[in-house]
Parts: structure tokens; C-alpha cells; sequence
């Protein structure tokens, strides 16, 4: 059987760890990590486990339960209905989905949820059907699940036609066709793009090639790694101590090898969490015995004469003798394929109103295309409708949900996606939990716990206004803070809490200075009349 | 009708049977203030908040008014009769007072706020699940099946059973003592205390006397505890008691102290509530013929169903006695500093604003989030004990009782509003099958 659990919503009570424990276990002191394929004669205990979840964040397989409704299900009730081409629409309409992972899967299921019951299409470049990523820094480098055991779980049957191992490569917005790397092209009537991000190689070509030298992103980059690190390698470097970088690099300490982490600003995890907190993961780093080095870049990756990497120098002098390095670098987000197609997307993403409708080169919202997940850039009304675009796994599955909603509904029936967002990362045995966006923030204070201990909650502060909480192992405190980031509550909220710490000043969050992508104009605008006025994107480079 | 009115009735022992339209009407005021200060919370969504809010403590010193209602609930409700009250039964003042025999005593974790708290629970969950001891509870399921067996075994030949006293209780009572390590032999004494308690809530009675009742109730558990912890600390065993007795963990080992009050609340705490969430579960089987008909025929039926019973008809219907430590606003209502709070789980869990049709038993439902154990940091610890418990002693139900039919309806219910059960559940079979 599939499941997947949702670790944004999981507060770590342990249920499932107490009712199956084959399948789920705790990791430090609240820490979740599971078999997400389980064997059938686990079948009860699971079925006890996802019934027992206190926040029901144990998903299923259920595509081959009775209780599934018939495909379509009901169409909903719609508001100022008797509108007939929308009828039409539900019944006959033709909506293609480009991205097939987990946006692109959970909209697929929210469309029929909601009634659609004309074509599907889903298009992915990758070979496999929708597979879960967040294993594939954990689980599954460990060596504890393999990789062809993270596909998704399916909430519905959806009834979909698949065409998977080939990339969209354009977009005709005029003919409303997508055009596909197999020369073939699809019609549509509404599209959502869901193409996500892919992790951003080792910038020169030739060290990335050698033997040894991985990013982190796909199911086959997951299989490679495992392979690797079962081999035991002398030395694992890791380049870059962002999530995916701090992951692995606990996953190493796990395994029992040395490992190393070159960081180039001050501290782990500092673009997401600020160098205050960042500062507080490094030292859970060096207490776990990782090599980490921050303000370091790696200089050269060296390959011995059969082109396997052999050894690494770094801009601190040093040099490290390593048969594995992982590039985790950031991601680069799936655009290229839209370049041509006069929707406002770049580097920064596809952008979009907070309804998940595609803004055009103009800045005029689309009304049949969509986008949701990793690739989207929304403006987050929370933040001062900042336009941000957020690669967490909770805000994939709520963002392609209302994208779904809204494809099908009419301008009154639509949501806007005001999710607050969260994500989670679990390493060395501790839980971080995020919610809100930590990276806006200037000033950032300790409410609860013990930072020594490795158990506390952060809260950060925007002007006066608390914009994210992060939590170290106090998983069940997050629910707090979340409304009081929703309601700009006054930052630094006023203590009278339980398990308050002695010292309670706020500080500097220590967030570095960030070029907002809109500094890059790459925008022309042409034309007179107010009919021929026209936004281009200018590709060419402006410095 | 003004919300004290309410509330007095739902403490009325002749509203036992149902109070859930009096919970109906009392969500109507999701947040409201009763004469003597105290607040009571009834909506879903509010009673989520406050469980997960830092402002909220369990630390009765917090608040001398509710530390007083509490020793008072403790002594005319005697030490069973809740799992808070328990609590503040042990810990006879909150540590504020001198326990019995002079001995100053620890409280439990249940009473208290982070970081005492989390430490206390870490050293107890040490022992009792992930992840130190993740398979302690999953591998005591045969164990379990054979007791319910016995147990039901020992009803061939009756045409009339006693659920409560031939199953609902004897069943969890031996679970907790297998699980603790308590002597078989001393299964029958524990009994006598708990009886003896349970005199202290007799209405019959004159209110010194309860008093007393529960008092000396009170003492002898925790002269048995004391002597069944001195004799693990002896003699370790493989069971729970014997772990945490002897077990240097990370953060040093429980004083004697600690392991008295720990293990009188494990025992305590650990049966009494699955007597009522198995004897509630048993009655609204009872009143749903064609679910136990569709158990029998699918025992997995018996997951879901004892999630929604645990929504539809919790064992514990209040969490009592918390204290907010700041102004608070709650729906609307600003709950001030130092106010006692009562969270009423019997009304939020059916809760029209969370759930649809609240008022029907529907046993597979799907998403099922209630309030059943409670929630946030002091979420039952027992819970995955008592659902393991719950499923395996229906399951048998359904599958061996032959035509079962309720005797009485509603049947006898205990005294407590907090902990809410049948006091005695007879029905009469047609015999028992193999």
C-alpha cells in the first residue's frame, strides 16, 4: 500500500508510531519518519494508524476502496448558475495539466472532486507517475525505503490521459494549444501549469560531470545518492547548507560518514531561517560531529583519470579528499518551456493573481490558465502582496487545490489561496517546523523553551507585526502562532506563556540583504494607442 | 435558559443519559462566564485554540480559586472519579500541602506546565512508547485478545450479563496491571479502594462521610503504590513500572516520589477512562443493531467506528481547571488573566461548525478529528492503550455475544459529569459463540 503523510498538519503525537510500528517511527523527540510502502500484512495497523492521527495527516491509497465515489462525483452547487457554457464546460471541456507531480496530481484530483468530468490530460517530462520528494533527502538516502517506493498515494480515482517521459516545450496561447517534445500538440480549454522547479547543477559543466559530483531533486538522483552512500565514500561534501544541504548532511552523520558542509553565508539553513536561528542548526551540525565550514565556497571539484571525483578545494585554503559531492544549490524553476508564450514569467517563476490565474507580459490576468506549486509566484497578501513564490510541500497541495477550485468555478465562486505558508524539515533528530514566511522579517525572538536543549519557538517580526513562528521540537505549539500571523498580530507579542524563557529580547534576525527579482526589469513596453500598448519581455541580458 | 443554568443541569445527575442538547444549546454561547468566574469554552474550533495556546496552564498554583475547586472536587468526588480530580487527589494540594504520612508529594504531569512537564512525560513515555519503547503497546494485543476471550468465556451459561462489571471493567483494569506490573492478587485490593472511592460520590451518603471515604480511598492507593513501587525497585521486572523504576535515561532517573505518582496515575487514569469508552461503545451498539451486525461481519469496521465513538460519546466530557495566564480573547470574548477555564470536549465534538451531521453515529467516518483525547501537549497519554482496547474488546463483542438486547435504556450512569459511562450495562444474550 501507498501513503504519504502531510508533516505540515503532523504535531507529532505518535500514534501512528504507537499502532504500526513497522511503518512509523519518532526520531528524536517528535520527529516522524515512515515506510511509505508498506507491506499488505501491515494493512491493519496502518488502517489503525491513519484513523488514530489526532490532525489526520496519514494519507492512503484509496483508488481501489468501494467507499471512492463514482467518477465524476457531484457537481457542486454553483452560484448564479443556469450559466450554460459552464455547464458545457464540466461535461465536455478539455483541461490539460503540464507538471506532473504532486501540484499536477492533487489538482487532477480536486477537479474531479468538484465535478469536472470532461478530458484530462496530464503531461510529465519525467517517466514516472507522481512520486513524493521530501524521502528523497531522507528516507531514501538513508537507504531505509527505496526509490521507486515514494509514489504518491491516490485520494480518487481521476481518470486521466497520462503523457509522461514527454516535456512540454511551448505554450500558443492564441491557439490555446501546448505543444509537446514528441512533435505532437494538445488543445485545451484551461491549462494549469504545474512544471515545478529542478535543482540547479554545479555551475561549471566539467567538474558536474565527474563521477561522484550529484544535485538532488529527481527519483533517479534519490537512487543514485542512496548507491553512493552505500558505498561508503571517504568524505561526502555537501555545497550549500539550505534544507536539502543540512538534510543530507544529517542523513551522512546517520550513516556514519564524514561529511562536510560548505556553506558561503554565515550560517545553515540562514535564507530561511535567518542567521539567528541558522546559527543555533549550525551548532546542531558540529554537535553531531558534521565538518561545517560557513563563509566557505568550494573552489574546484578534481577528478582522478577515470573521471571519478577525488578531491575538493575550498576558498579557506583547504583541501578534501572526497569521493562524493552534493551540489544542493537551489532550484531553478521550469519557465523555459513558456518563454515565447507572453505570460510574465522568468526566473522568479510564473506569476499570478492570488486566484492562481496566470498574469500575462501586460500584467493582465489570464482567465484559462492556471498555475500552482513551486513554479507559481503569488502575491501574498499577508506580506504586503509581496509576489513570492514558495517551494513547500503544504503549499503545493493547498495552492493547486484552490488553482482546481477555480478552473472549474465561476468569477463569484472563486477562492483566493491565502494559505499561511509552512513547511518542515526533520535532521539530526530534531523537528523544525515553519510557519509564516520567516524570511521577511527583521527582528526575531525566543518565546518558549530552551534553545540549549534544542526545544523553543521563534517568532518573527515585521515592523511591529509577527510574521512566522519556528519551532525546534515543539511541534504542538505551532497552531498558536499561526493565527497571530494571520491577524499581524504586534511583534514582539506580549509573554505570559507557559515554559517562557529568561532572556526574551528581541534581536536582529540576521536575514542577508536580497535583490527582489523585480530589480531586474526585462520588461519593454511598446505602442501608442491604448489598444496597441504591449509589455514585452526582454530576454537580453541588461548588464 | 442563562449559561449557569445550563451548566447545572449538565452537573445534574438526572441529565446523565443525554446531555448533548443541553451541549447544544451552550455552544449557542461559544465562550461564557459562569457565576463563580470560571469560563466555560464549547465550539470546536475555540476549544482547539485553547489547548494549543501557551497562555493556558495547567498548573493549578496558577490560580488559588480553581486549586481550591479542585481539592474540593477531589475530596467529595473522590480520587476515581476524574482524571484531573485524580490527579489533584495525588498530589493532595497540588505539593502546595503535605501528602499522606507526612511525605511531601510530586504531582503528575497532568497538572503541570512545560518545561516540568514535558521532562515528567518524557521520562514516563520512555517507557511506554516511541521511542524508546515503540512496540510496547502493538505487542500487547494478543495479550489482550486473550483476556477479552477469558473474560467472555466466563459468561457461558448466563442469559443476563452485566457488561460493565463482566467486561467494560475488568478487561482494562488487567490491561493496565499487565502493562504496570501489578500482581493478579492485587487486582482484587485495587478494587476495594476503588469501591471505597466511589462511596465518596454516594449522594446517600452524608457529605462527611464521602469525604472521608474518599479520603482514606485516597490513602491506602497510595500506600499500595508506594509498596508495589519499593517491591519493582527490588525486583525489577519486564514490565512499565519496573522500567521506569530502574531505567537511567538521559535525563537521570524518577525519584521514588515520582514513580508513586506517576504509576497511582497510569493506573488510575488508565482504566478508568476505557471502562466508559468501552461501556459506551457496547451501549451504542446496542441502540445501532445493524452496526454491530456489520462489525461482526468486518471486524475492521471497528477502526474507524472507535474514533467516532470517542467523538459521539467521549469517555471524558470536560477538561476542568485550567488557568489563563493573560488576557485572553476567544471568540469574540476577552477570558481575563487568572480566570479558571473548563473546556467542554463533550459539546465541541459535536460541534455542527466542525463536523456535519453531529448528532449521528456514523462509524466509518472519514477525516475524523475529535476531541476525544484531548489535545496539544497534554493529549491523553493512554490514547493509543485505549484505542487498542476499545477496538479489540467490541470486535469480540460483536463476534461472540449472541443476540444481545439492552436490559434497561438508558441504563444506570456513574455520578461524574466529567468522566461519563454506565454504572452497570445489562443486556441478555442467547448463549456465546466459540
Amino acid at each position: 500500500m501507498r501513503l504519504v503523510v502531510d508533516l505540515t498538519k503532523c504535531q507529532g503525537y505518535a500514534q501512528c508510531a504507537f499502532l504500526a510500528p513497522d511503518v512509523f517511527s519518532i526520531q528524536g523527540d517528535e520527529a516522524l519518519v515512515y515506510d511509505p510502502n508498506p507491506s499488505e500484512e501491515q494493512r491493519r495497523r496502518v488502517l489503525r494508524a491513519a484513523a488514530a492521527c489526532p490532525v489526520q495527516a496519514i494519507k492512503l491509497d484509496r483508488v481501489d476502496r468501494a467507499a471512492v465515489p463514482p467518477v465524476p462525483g457531484e457537481p457542486p452547487e454553483e452560484e448564479g448558475s443556469g450559466d450554460g457554457s459552464q455547464d458545457a464546460f464540466m461535461q465536455t471541456g478539455r483541461i490539460v495539466i503540464v507538471g506532473a507531480s504532486l501540484a499536477g496530481l492533487r489538482a487532477a484530483e480536486k477537479l474531479r472532486e468538484e465535478g469536472f468530468s470532461g478530458s484530462l490530460t496530464l503531461v510529465g517530462d519525467e517517466p514516472h507517475e507522481p512520486y513524493d520528494r521530501p524521502p528523497l533527502s531522507k528516507q531514501v538516502p538513508a537507504g531505509v525505503v527505496a526509490p521507486e517506493h515514494t509514489d504518491l498515494p491516490r485520494q480518487r480515482e481521476i481518470d486521466a490521459d497520462w503523457k509522461l517521459g514527454v516535456a512540454a516545450t511551448g505554450l500558443d496561447l492564441q491557439g490555446k494549444q501546448v505543444r509537446l517534445a514528441d512533435g505532437t500538440a494538445l488543445d485545451f480549454d484551461k491549462l494549469l501549469i504545474s512544471t515545478g522547479v529542478r535543482a540547479r547543477p554545479w555551475p561549471n559543466p566539467e567538474e558536474a560531470a565527474l563521477k561522484g559530483v550529484l544535485t538532488l531533486r529527481t527519483r533517479e538522483d534519490g537512487a543514485r545518492l542512496q548507491e553512493l552512500l552505500a558505498a561508503r565514500p571517504r568524505r561526502v561534501l555537501v555545497i550549500g547548507a539550505g534544507f536539502i544541504g543540512s538534510e543530507i548532511a544529517s542523513v551522512c552523520v546517520e550513516l556514519g560518514l564524514d561529511v562536510t558542509v560548505a556553506e558561503a553565508g554565515p550560517a545553515p539553513l540562514g535564507a530561511a531561517l535567518g542567521g539567528v536561528v541558522g546559527a543555533i542548526a549550525g551548532e546542531i551540525q558540529k554537535e553531531n560531529g558534521v565538518d561545517l565550514r560557513c563563509g566557505v565556497r568550494v573552489t574546484a571539484l578534481e577528478g582522478d583519470a577515470s573521471g571519478q571525483l577525488c578531491r575538493v578545494r575550498l576558498s579557506d585554503g583547504t583541501t578534501l579528499e572526497v569521493d562524493v559531492a552534493v551540489a544542493a544549490l537551489g532550484v531553478i524553476r521550469n519557465v523555459d518551456w513558456l518563454e515565447d508564450s507572453g505570460l510574465a514569467c522568468g526566473p522568479w517563476g510564473v506569476a499570478c493573481d492570488a486566484g492562481c490565474r496566470v498574469i500575462d507580459a501586460n500584467g493582465l490576468v489570464t482567465d484559462d490558465i492556471f498555475v500552482a506549486g513551486d513554479v507559481a509566484r503569488a502575491p501574498q497578501p499577508m506580506f504586503g502582496y509581496q509576489f513570492l513564490a514558495i517551494e513547500h510541500w503544504g503549499n503545493v497541495v493547498t495552492q493547486a487545490e484552490v488553482a482546481a477550485h477555480n478552473m472549474v468555478n465561476g468569477q463569484a465562486g472563486r477562492w483566493p489561496h491565502l494559505a499561511v505558508p509552512k513547511f518542515w524539515s526533520v535532521q539530526f533528530g530534531h523537528e523544525i517546523k515553519s510557519v509564516g514566511v520567516p524570511s521577511v522579517a527583521d527582528e526575531v525572538v525566543i518565546t518558549q523553551g530552551s534553545v540549549a536543549q534544542r526545544r523553543f519557538l521563534a517568532v518573527y517580526g515585521y515592523k511591529g507585526r509577527i510574521v512566522a513562528a519556528v519551532a525546534f521540537n515543539q511541534n504542538k505549539w505551532v497552531e498558536f502562532y499561526e493565527p497571530l500571523i494571520e491577524r499581524a498580530a504586534p511583534f514582539p507579542p506580549p509573554l505570559a506563556l507557559v515554559d517562557e524563557p529568561t532572556h526574551a529580547d528581541p534581536v536582529p534576525a540576521g536575514f542577508q540583504a536580497m535583490a527582489s527579482p523585480t530589480q531586474d526589469a526585462t520588461v519593454v513596453v511598446t505602442g501608442h494607442d491604448p489598444g496597441e500598448r504591449r509589455a514585452t519581455l526582454n530576454r537580453t541580458p541588461l548588464r | 435558559m442563562t449559561e449557569s443554568s445550563i451548566w447545572d443541569q449538565v452537573l445534574d445527575y438526572s441529565h446523565r443519559p443525554n446531555p448533548y442538547p443541553l451541549y447544544q444549546e451552550m455552544r449557542k454561547t461559544p465562550v461564557s462566564q459562569l457565576p463563580d468566574g470560571a469560563y466555560l469554552v464549547s465550539t470546536y474550533a475555540e476549544i482547539v485554540s485553547l489547548l494549543h495556546d501557551p497562555r493556558v496552564s495547567s498548573d493549578l498554583s496558577n490560580n488559588p480559586h480553581a486549586l481550591a475547586m479542585a481539592a474540593e472536587a477531589a475530596g467529595v468526588r473522590g480520587a476515581e472519579e476524574s482524571i484531573e480530580a485524580a490527579a489533584a487527589a495525588e498530589a493532595e494540594g497540588d505539593g502546595e500541602v503535605e501528602g499522606e504520612g507526612g511525605r511531601p508529594m510530586s504531582k503528575t504531569f497532568l497538572l503541570m506546565d512545560p518545561p516540568d512537564h514535558d521532562r515528567m512525560r518524557r521520562l514516563a513515555m520512555r517507557h511506554f512508547g516511541p521511542p524508546n519503547s515503540p512496540r510496547r503497546i502493538a505487542d500487547l494485543e494478543p495479550k489482550m485478545l486473550q483476556l477479552v476471550t477469558d473474560l467472555i468465556d466466563a459468561m457461558e451459561g448466563k442469559e443476563r450479563i452485566d457488561f460493565v462489571e463482566d467486561l467494560a471493567y475488568p478487561f482494562p483494569v488487567s490491561v493496565i496491571c499487565e502493562l504496570l506490573g501489578v500482581p493478579d492478587e492485587d487486582k482484587a485490593r485495587f478494587r476495594v479502594w476503588v469501591d471505597m472511592a466511589l462511596q465518596s460520590t454516594d449522594p446517600s451518603l452524608d457529605p462527611e462521610t464521602q469525604k472521608a471515604r474518599g479520603e482514606e480511598a485516597g490513602k491506602e492507593l497510595n500506600a499500595f503504590m508506594s509498596e508495589l513501587v519499593a517491591a519493582h525497585q527490588e525486583n525489577p521486572g519486564t514490565d512499565m513500572l519496573s522500567a521506569m523504576a530502574t531505567d537511567d535515561g538521559p535525563e537521570g532517573r524518577m525519584t521514588t516520589e515520582e514513580l508513586v505518582s506517576v504509576g497511582l496515575l497510569l493506573l488510575i487514569a488508565g482504566h478508568e477512562t476505557t471502562v466508559n469508552l468501552i461501556s459506551n461503545g457496547a451501549l451504542t451498539l446496542l441502540r445501532h443493531p445493524e452496526v454491530l451486525q456489520r462489525l461482526r461481519d468486518d471486524p475492521d469496521l471497528a477502526i474507524p467506528m472507535v474514533e467516532e465513538l470517542l467523538r459521539y460519546e467521549p469517555p471524558v466530557h470536560f477538561v476542568p481547571f485550567r488557568t489563563a495566564l493573560a488576557d485572553i480573547e476567544v471568540a469574540g470574548t476577552t477570558i481575563p488573566e487568572g480566570s479558571a477555564i473548563t473546556l467542554v470536549l463533550g459539546a465541541g465534538n459535536r460541534d455542527p461548525g466542525h463536523v456535519s451531521d453531529p448528532d449521528n453515529f456514523v462509524p466509518e467516518r472519514e477525516n475524523n478529528e475529535h476531541l476525544g483525547f484531548g489535545g496539544g501537549i497534554h493529549m491523553c497519554f493512554g490514547a493509543p492503550l485505549a484505542r487498542l482496547e476499545a477496538q479489540v474488546a467490541l470486535t469480540e463483542m460483536a463476534r461472540r455475544l449472541q443476540n444481545p438486547r439492552l436490559v434497561t435504556d438508558p441504563p444506570p450512569y456513574r455520578i461524574s459529569p466529567i468522566l461519563r459511562g454506565p454504572l452497570h450495562l445489562e443486556m441478555d444474550i442467547d448463549g456465546i459463540r466459540p
